[in-house]
């Protein structure tokens, strides 16, 4: 006779990487884009005073680049590229924090990502754009510290409340398998 | 001068260009993401300003001084400018940017003259004050001291 497998039993443990947040030891990895090198040193500086892994570019095309989206390279060798965070400046030369926002949400890879948009200028119109295009935030300079460990706090929230329902889902897959095997009797 | 004195001296300095509105509490947080592990991130990135700035200040001379001033150039500039006084809270800095790009919009050459005069003239006088508090932070460390937190009280 076939042993009954229970729930806990079973193991459906995957190979996906959405538990990554789950050990504290994690950092959230923020790619920051500023045209400024002033604005570069500050904004490194806070980030990683706020416990981040950081990676800093000068303007949106090489951050196209380093997300391989730049059209010269496929997709291929980037989806090993974990960033949880995307906070990139408003007025640059060449592309603007906006188009560059446009781009990453049409990218199937990156559309997920939480992009935060930084701007030393107060235009509401500006600011109902960038939200409308799916920014995550818009952020006033000088960026304080407060606000980095604010949009810190609330996307490690967010992880976790994605690892829970992961799990949770887990959780029902393995009733409903137990389900279907008893039922099948075996 | 004791090493006492100089720390009150530094701190009395400190305090008199906050309250003269050279600097503002954006250069308080420069201050405070400087620990023993980033010891001279406040003169990096004061640094980074002055350089930043000599070029910007140049190229606003250049295209001023042109027959006909192309105020698409000239006004990004003044924006960079901006941004970067800001962020280090060179206050009196920004304040003259703000000045110089309305009068940038309304395109009125002499008025952006006099407006880079402005600016230079704020922007020489953090640099020279900024100067002086790097000096005396030096001092303090060559003495075997350490630079006293900020300390506003007023």
């Amino acid at each position: 006779m076939a042993e009954v497998l229970r729930p806990e039993m079973l193991d459906i443990s995957s190979n996906d990487n959405t538990s990554s947040l789950a050990s504290s030891t994690e950092l959230l990895h923020v790619l920051a884009v500023d045209d400024s090198m002033v604005d570069r040193k500050f904004i490194e500086r806070l980030l990683r005073v706020s416990s981040c892994k950081v990676t800093v570019v000068d303007s949106a095309t090489r951050a196209l680049q380093y997300l391989g989206l730049d059209g010269e390279n496929s997709s291929v060798g980037f989806e090993d590229l974990k960033i949880n965070l995307i906070m990139t400046d408003y007025s640059m030369p060449g592309m603007t924090g906006y188009e560059l926002l446009k781009k990453i949400k049409e990218s199937s890879a990156f559309r997920e990502i939480p992009v935060v948009i930084m701007s030393s200028e107060n235009i509401l119109p500006r600011i109902d754009r960038c939200l409308e295009e799916g920014a995550e935030d818009f952020l006033l300079k000088p960026v304080k510290l407060a606000d980095v460990k604010r949009l810190r706090d609330s996307l490690m929230k967010a992880e976790e409340r994605a690892f829970k329902n992961m799990m949770h889902k887990r959780d029902l897959e393995a009733n409903d398998l137990y389900s279907q095997l008893k039922r099948a009797k075996i | 001068m004791d090493l006492v004195q100089m720390q009150k001296s530094l701190q009395d300095y400190t305090k008199s260009l906050f309250l003269e509105g050279i600097l503002d509490s954006q250069f308080l947080q420069l201050q405070q993401l400087q620990d023993e592990s980033n010891p001279d991130f406040v003169s990096q990135v004061v640094t980074l300003f002055f350089q930043d700035s000599d070029r910007i200040l140049n190229d606003l001379s250049l295209s001023l001084d042109q027959q006909v001033v192309d105020f698409k150039k000239v006004d990004p500039h003044v924006h960079q400018l901006k941004g970067s006084s800001s962020s280090i809270g060179a206050q009196r800095v920004k304040n003259a940017c703000v000045v110089f790009r309305n009068f940038c919009e309304q395109q009125n050459v002499e008025a952006c003259h006099r407006c880079l005069q402005q600016v230079k003239q704020e922007y020489y006088l953090v640099k020279n004050r900024l100067e002086t508090l790097f000096k005396l932070e030096q001092q303090i460390v060559a003495s075997g001291g350490m630079v006293p937190a900020v300390e506003l009280g007023f």
